[in-house]
Order: C-alpha cells, then sequence, then structure tokens
C-alpha cells in the first residue's frame, strides 16, 4: 500500500504504517505533518485543533507521534485538576522518571520553565519536542498566565518545543483578554456520511460477510444519522444491536441477500434504542439481557427517569400541589380557582391573555409561604392544623430539591419559594391522590 | 576549498528543499533576527543610545516599548542588546536580568528569579534568608553599595509589562525604579507591554519614579513596503550552500511577489492586520506546501493558504453539528428575531421546533423530548448558547435562560453550506412563517 501521507524526512515503511493508522483522516494527517515539519526543523511554536468530538483529533495526533517516534508528552486536561500535575508528567514524558522530583510543592509556570530549561541543557534533543494538551478548554479554568505561556513556551524555555492544543470548542472563546501569542489553527471536519459507513464497516463480525454488515451498518445511519453523528456513539450503537439484526439469519428465517425483511425486523427496535440506550435511560447491559430474551418486549424495563416518581407522605403531596400550582399559575387567579364564593368576575375579563406566552414556556415563578398555605388549605378537604409537622414538611420538601428556596435574605419571615418539578411528575403524583390538577392550572384553560 | 566547494553545489533537490525549509522555518518559527528591523530605525537607535549610556557610563534609566502584539517588541530589545553585547568594552561589564510577567506572577517568585539570574543564590543561601522582606532587603543593600563608577550597571528587562504592574502594592517595580532613580547602583529598566494605557495601572508614587520615557513601535508601514518585507522574509539568505537552487529560489520569490493574485491575498491580509506574527503564520503556511515535486512556493499555495488563515472557525463548528441541532439553531434565530434578542430557554425552543414538525416539515421525524435536549446539551458544550447568568442547580435545565453565540448571518449562511440540507428546513430558516 503506497503511503498516501508524504513528508520527506521520515521513512517510508513508518508513514505506509502511519497511513493504514488513520482511514478517512490523510488529507489531515498530511496537512498537520506537512506544518510540523521535518524532525530535526523547528515547528510552529502553538498548534490549536479544533473539530467535533470523535473527529479523530487525537488519535491522529498520537498515532503521528507514536508511528513517527518523536519525542512527545501527551496529557489530558482532565487529569490535571492543578497546573503542577501537567508539569510533572510533561517532564516524565520527556526526561525521565527522576525530572519530576526537581519541582518543588506547588510548582508555578516559572518553576517549570527553570527546571525544563536546565534539563533540556542537559540532554538536548536534536528533534522537535511536542506536548500534546488534550481537551484544552479546560486550560482556561486554571490560572490565567497558564494558557499565554503554554502558547509561548518555545520563546520562554528557548527549546525546539511545540504545544499541539486539541479542543471541540473554537479558538475565538480561547483568547485572554490582553491578547496572547496566536497559535495556528487547523480544523478536523466531521466525517461524512460515506466516510462514517466506510469507518464503521471495518469492524464487522468474522461470522458474517462485510455486504452483509455494510447494509446493517446503512440502516444503522439512516436511524441515528440525523440525530448523532458522534462516532463513538455510533459504533457502541452498532456493536450493541448487532445481535438483534442477525437473530432472523440464525433462525434461518431469511436470507443474507433479503434486506427488505431484515430492514423490517430492525428498524423498529433502532428506533426504540434511540429512546432507551442513546439516552442512557437503560444501561447497555440491560438492553444485551433483553434482546436475550425474546419474549419480553424491548422497552419494556422501566428506564432511569421511570423511577422517577418517590413516594411522599399524604400532606406533602399536597403541598407539592400547592406550590405547583401557586408557581405556574398568576397571583390574580387564585380567587377564581380557589375561593367557593368568589363572586363575579368576567370570563372574558379573566380570560385576557395579554402575556401570550404561558407560563409553563417560561418556567416556574417564585411565591410567598403565605400563598402557599392558602393554595394548600384550600386545595386538601379536611381540616388540617398549621402543626409544626406542616412546616418540617416544606422544609424537607427543599431538601429534596422538589422546592426551592428564592433568595436567602431570610429563613423565618415570609420565606419565598420555587417549585422545582415537571408537568408529568406533579400529574402523576396528583393522581395518586385523586385531584386533577389540570383543572386548576390557568395555562390549560 | 574548491573540492569541496563543488561537491556542495551539487546537493540533491530533496536535501536543498530540506535546507531552505529549516531556514524560512527558524526564521518565521523561532523568530530568529539576523538583520537590524525595518521600518524602526528611529526606535532602534534611541533604544540603543539609551541602553549603551547605562552600559557605559553607568547612567540610570527606564523605558518602556509599546506596540501592539506581534509588532516587533521582544526582535528589536533583542536585536539592540545582540549589538551592545557585541561591543568589546559592553560585555564583560554588564548584567542581564530577564524577567517575564506571564512566568514572574507575584514579587516572590521574580525576587528569587533576580537573585538567580545575578548569581547571588550562594550568598543568599548562606544566610539562609526566610521572608520576602528580607531577601528584598538584602538585594536593595546589594544594589545600594554600588555606585556609578564602580558598580556593574544591571539591565532588568520585564517582559509583559503590564503584568508587574497587577502585582500586590506594585512593591518590585516602584524598588526597581526608585533604583534607577537614586545614586545607587546603575540600572536600566525595559518594560515591554501591548497596553497603550500602561500609565494609568501605575500607582502614583510608582508612576513619579518612572522617566517617561515611551518607545512607540506604531507599524507606518505602507503596502509596497510591506510586499519588499514578504520578499525578504521568504528569500534564503546569501550563505546558503548551494548558489544555484538560492538563485532560482530567490528568482522564483521575487516572481511570486509580483503576481497578480498573490498580491490580492497579501493586500488582505495586510488589510487585516500588519504584523509579524501574522505574515509568518501565512507564509508558514504555503511553506509547508514545497515539497521535492515542487520545489518552490507557487502563488497557488499562497491562495490556498490564504483561503486556510480565513476561514471562519464557527462555520466550520456548524458544518458539523447534526440536522437536528441545527434545526434548534434556526429555532433560536427565530427566536431572537421575534423577541429581540430576549434569552431563551430549552422549553420555547421545543416549542419553536414541535411547530415546525407540525406544520411543515414532512423530512425530519417527530423526536423525543429527551433526545431533542440531549442535542441541545451539545450546542451548550460546544458553546454555541451560553447561559445567562452562570451557575445554579437550581433552576431546572429546561428553564435555564441562554443566550445564543451566533448572529444571523451566520446561521443562515450555515444552513446555505450544510450537506443534503433538506428543503423545507432551508425554507424555514429564510422566513419564520413560511
Amino acid at each position: 500500500m503506497p503511503a498516501l501521507v508524504e513528508q520527506p524526512g521520515y521513512e517510508r515503511a513508518k508513514l505506509c504504517a502511519l497511513t493504514e493508522r488513520v482511514p478517512c483522516r490523510e488529507a489531515q494527517a498530511s496537512t498537520l505533518l506537512a506544518l510540523l515539519g521535518e524532525p530535526e526543523h523547528y515547528s510552529y511554536p502553538s498548534i490549536f485543533i479544533y473539530g467535533h468530538r470523535a473527529s479523530g483529533k487525537s488519535h491522529v495526533t498520537e498515532a503521528i507521534l507514536q508511528e513517527l517516534e518523536l519525542p512527545h508528552a501527551i496529557v489530558s486536561c482532565v487529569e490535571c485538576v492543578s497546573a503542577g500535575l501537567l508539569f510533572e508528567q510533561t517532564l516524565l514524558a520527556f526526561f525521565g522518571t527522576e525530572a519530576p522530583s526537581l519541582l518543588p510543592r506547588s510548582p508555578s509556570l516559572s518553576d517549570f520553565v527553570r527546571v525544563y530549561k536546565q534539563l533540556c541543557t542537559q540532554t538536548p534533543s536534536s528533534q522537535t519536542r511536542y506536548i500534546v494538551l488534550d481537551r484544552a478548554e479546560l486550560l482556561r479554568d486554571m490560572e490565567v498566565n497558564l494558557l499565554p505561556g503554554l502558547l509561548r513556551l518555545q520563546e520562554l524555555v528557548d527549546d525546539n518545543v511545540t504545544v499541539i492544543l486539541l479542543s471541540e470548542i473554537v479558538w475565538d472563546k480561547f483568547r485572554p483578554n490582553t491578547g496572547c501569542f496566536e497559535p495556528l489553527l487547523l480544523h478536523f471536519p466531521d466525517y461524512r456520511k460515506v466516510e462514517l459507513q466506510q469507518i464503521l464497516v471495518q469492524d464487522y463480525h468474522p461470522d458474517y460477510s462485510a455486504e452483509l454488515y455494510g447494509s446493517y451498518i446503512s440502516i444503522l445511519l439512516g436511524v441515528f444519522y440525523s440525530v448523532c453523528r458522534d462516532l463513538r456513539e455510533l459504533r457502541h450503537l452498532a456493536a450493541l444491536n448487532l445481535s438483534k439484526f442477525c437473530e432472523p439469519l440464525d433462525r434461518e428465517e431469511v436470507k443474507e441477500s433479503d434486506t427488505h425483511k431484515l430492514w423490517r425486523n430492525i428498524e423498529p427496535h433502532l428506533k426504540k434504542a434511540m429512546q432507551t440506550v442513546y439516552l442512557r435511560e437503560v444501561s447497555s447491559v440491560q438492553w444485551e439481557q433483553q434482546q436475550q430474551m425474546e419474549d419480553k418486549e424491548a422497552g419494556a424495563l422501566k428506564g432511569l427517569s421511570a423511577y422517577a416518581h418517590v413516594e411522599l407522605p399524604y400532606y406533602s403531596k399536597f403541598l407539592l400541589i400547592a406550590a405547583y400550582l401557586a408557581s405556574y399559575n398568576p397571583a390574580r387567579t387564585d380567587r377564581r380557582f380557589f375561593l367557593k364564593h368568589h363572586g363575579k368576575i368576567k370570563k372574558t375579563n379573566f380570560l385576557k391573555k395579554h402575556e401570550k406566552t404561558s407560563n409553563h414556556l417560561l418556567g416556574p415563578k417564585p411565591f410567598p409561604l403565605d400563598r402557599l398555605l392558602a393554595i394548600f388549605y384550600s386545595v386538601v378537604d379536611s381540616r388540617v392544623a398549621p402543626t409544626a409537622s406542616i412546616f418540617s414538611q416544606i422544609s424537607s420538601l427543599v431538601t429534596l430539591q422538589l422546592l426551592t428556596q428564592v433568595g436567602h435574605d431570610d429563613q423565618l419571615d415570609a420565606p419565598k419559594y420555587k417549585c422545582a418539578v415537571s408537568l408529568d411528575f406533579i400529574q402523576a403524583i396528583s393522581r395518586t391522590v385523586s385531584f386533577d390538577i389540570v383543572r386548576y392550572l390557568y395555562d390549560f384553560l | 576549498m574548491s573540492k569541496r566547494k563543488s561537491r556542495e553545489s551539487h546537493m540533491t533537490v530533496g536535501q536543498c528543499v530540506s535546507q531552505a525549509q529549516k531556514v524560512l522555518r527558524q526564521r518565521f518559527c523561532h523568530q530568529e533576527i539576523s538583520t537590524p528591523p525595518v521600518g524602526l530605525e528611529s526606535q532602534h537607535k534611541h533604544l540603543l543610545e539609551l541602553l549603551r549610556r547605562t552600559a557605559v557610563h553607568g547612567e540610570s534609566n527606564s523605558v518602556l516599548i509599546v506596540g501592539p502584539r506581534g509588532s516587533g517588541k521582544t526582535m528589536l530589545l533583542n536585536y539592540v542588546l545582540k549589538e551592545l553585547l557585541q561591543e568589546k568594552d559592553v560585555k564583560s561589564n554588564i548584567m542581564l536580568v530577564r524577567l517575564n510577567g506571564l512566568l514572574q506572577t507575584d514579587d516572590r517568585i521574580a525576587l528569587k528569579e533576580i537573585t538567580r539570574q545575578l548569581n547571588l543564590e550562594n550568598v543568599v543561601g548562606d544566610k539562609v534568608f526566610g521572608s520576602f522582606a528580607e531577601n528584598l532587603g538584602f538585594l536593595l543593600e546589594a544594589l545600594k553599595k554600588g555606585d556609578r563608577s564602580s558598580s556593574r550597571p544591571v539591565i532588568f528587562v520585564l517582559d509583559e509589562f503590564d503584568l508587574f504592574a497587577h502585582h500586590k502594592n506594585q512593591t518590585l517595580l516602584y524598588n526597581l525604579l526608585d533604583v534607577s532613580q537614586s545614586a545607587q547602583a546603575p540600572v536600566a529598566v525595559v518594560g515591554l507591554t501591548c497596553r497603550l494605557d500602561v500609565l494609568e495601572l501605575l500607582e502614583k508614587r510608582v508612576k513619579s519614579r518612572f522617566s517617561h520615557r515611551q518607545i512607540h513601535l506604531l507599524s507606518s508601514m505602507g503596502f509596497s513596503q510591506y510586499l519588499e518585507m514578504v520578499r525578504s522574509q521568504l528569500s534564503v539568505p546569501l550563505d546558503f550552500p548551494d548558489s544555484k537552487f538560492s538563485d532560482e529560489w530567490n528568482a522564483s520569490v521575487k516572481k511570486l511577489c509580483e503576481d497578480k493574485s498573490v498580491e490580492e491575498v497579501l493586500r488582505k491580509h495586510f488589510n487585516s492586520s500588519k504584523d509579524f506574527r501574522s505574515l509568518h503564520l501565512l507564509l508558514l503556511l504555503a511553506l509547508g506546501r514545497v515539497t521535492v515535486s515542487n520545489p518552490v512556493i507557487r502563488p497557488v499555495d499562497l491562495l490556498e493558504a490564504g483561503r486556510w488563515s480565513s476561514v471562519d472557525s464557527k462555520a466550520n463548528i456548524l458544518h458539523g453539528v447534526s440536522i437536528l441541532e441545527l434545526c434548534l439553531i434556526i429555532a433560536m434565530k427565530h427566536l431572537n428575531d421575534i423577541y429581540e434578542g430576549e434569552p431563551f430557554n430549552f422549553q420555547m425552543v421545543h416549542n419553536e421546533f414541535k411547530k415546525f414538525i407540525s406544520r411543515k416539515s414532512h423530512t425530519i421525524h417527530n423526536f423525543e423530548k429527551p433526545v431533542v435536549i440531549k442535542a441541545f446539551e451539545h450546542l451548550q458544550q460546544l458553546e454555541l448558547i451560553r447561559p445567562v447568568e452562570a451557575s445554579s442547580a437550581k433552576i431546572q435545565k429546561d428553564y435555564q435562560l441562554m443566550k445564543l453565540m451566533l448572529d444571523h448571518t451566520q446561521v443562515l449562511e450555515a444552513v446555505q453550506r450544510y450537506p443534503q440540507c433538506p428543503t423545507d428546513v432551508r425554507q424555514w430558516a429564510t422566513s419564520a412563517f413560511a
């Protein structure tokens, strides 16, 4: 196989091996390699590579650095909760196990540069050194001088070193206030549909033919492509659902050539997968178990969100209902809803919806405690004494995060609350106490 | 000698290209200085004269070099220092201390660095200074003991000077400038900064001790000078081993600069910024395309590099979102149009999207709400939308107010460029009610 990635200064065999490792990314690999130049040459001080998740940024960079055996340090910024860890890993990769011990405790960038300079005069390298920082967007949250410092590291340490930053986010969001050394921007475009297909087909099951797997992948893409273009996610879904696809073949009900029947079999299954496995409602282990149990219908298993209902005491349920009504109804309508003899309120006057958007679009409004209690007494049929237990139930609803307290100015005197549950949840609750909540909601009149 | 010369002149094309790449890359990436900076003659003379007065006559000075990023502040200073150090009586006479605001983030670290660079470590090491104050006291004592005639002058170079002004009480700046004002050891304080208002950052007492000498590097270069600079930056030097190749190369560069399309690219680049850095970046991109099979830079290489350096990165990111995410962005754009830039939450976007689906879409199926939420969260991760108020787990996710970080034209362009965009989505993007 000829090396599609060409760059003088490297062995041809290694370039061939590299080409094989980066399917559909040859163009990006060769531009990156052209920018890095030959190993002995100087390279640009900092390169910023951006592109969507799973578009092969880290893979291509790592493949180049590993296959061509260039001195490099690959650091994930997620792991480095402090800058010190980042420095340690870099020194470890470049100068061996002894190097990090030269750093003082909680080192600053200054210490790092000093140690680096000292070590690099002891062991000079003829080749460019590369520091790859994965998930570089997290660098912005670290000390302010770290990112500008790393961008001009070549100048600061006076060594042939290049910093490669990998991120999903565009460079414009990184730039500090007073500016910095501008890196070279390199974009990794998303995979096209054909390319996704080509990559996914590569890991076909040895028991079946590649064509069959190809048709399976195209069905999969047909369902998921409009929602998800993440290669890793698609690969995961492909691996999970393959056994279901091959089921009719194993039972010898259909032949491999009968793609239409296979499609009819798998399509509803994949649609169900989008609502369950794709959202991680059902874990992949559960999904696989479910496929083995033939009789059970997929999705019959309750997902994570189906467990959302909580067991609450009787009065707590009513308190929550009252809180929901207080949050989503305007206060001027309370008389109409909760008073038995509210006198005459003109229907036209009442229903003037000058606010066009409903409260269910804008979100819950805060309400005072008095209003909550007033609505509570009105919706509960029996007489309830305002005991300590009622008030403690309110505060326990706050700790359960079903209510939130707004403004911490005063705990005791007229606190304000918001209701933080969804409509589905409150409907389920009110069904258990046989209370028709929709009748009381202004938005649904 | 002649034998060697003849062998050298027969380098293969590959070697020549490699050598040329090496020379030029060193120039572009490492900011190698060899020739006096172009267009900065007066500033150069001023700075050189000033530093020489410190080095030779022992006069204390302070100066600020101010200029935008990439305008050649460090290059000018380095060139002047190099020139100065070549002079015989100066070389052994001066000491140089380089500090950088990015590295020395507080006065304690800066002080340590100064002691280290002045080789006072041993002295300090014996006495074991604990506190910052003692260390500073010692250093000041050491500087005070000296006088104009006998002690060696010290040149302090403070890179990113504006960051030093953010240190607590500006102690370091105060002390350095104080030494430069009083009759103590001769020092020159050279600050490099890109902030024009840097003097406003200084405290009154610090400001009064500064000599208010500023060197501005504001480029007054015209386009013809710019072209000339491009030519000189791209040419290989005269001491290139293979004379035949270097002649050809330089001739091709000359021809390249006369090309009309190249001139257009360069003019566009010139109009956006005049600094050296972005020019170097452009030339490096073009240089990366030079290989053995095409050993000279062609106009098309430069055109490609120009296109590359001027792409809109947000458009690139938008090209890769899924069709569902694109629909959400269009919905947000409509919300922005209707409510004139008011922030929105997920419910509103979903509502708008549902209206579109129910009214006129035939190609996009009805997605479940959690799937749409996942797409919405992905957009948030890409920072295409941003919460108005940071924080708060207190607000439910659906009701958190968001802002779209794209403008109208960017969205429309993204829809136009989107591969296989369904027609109804495209129509919906152009008009909210169609």
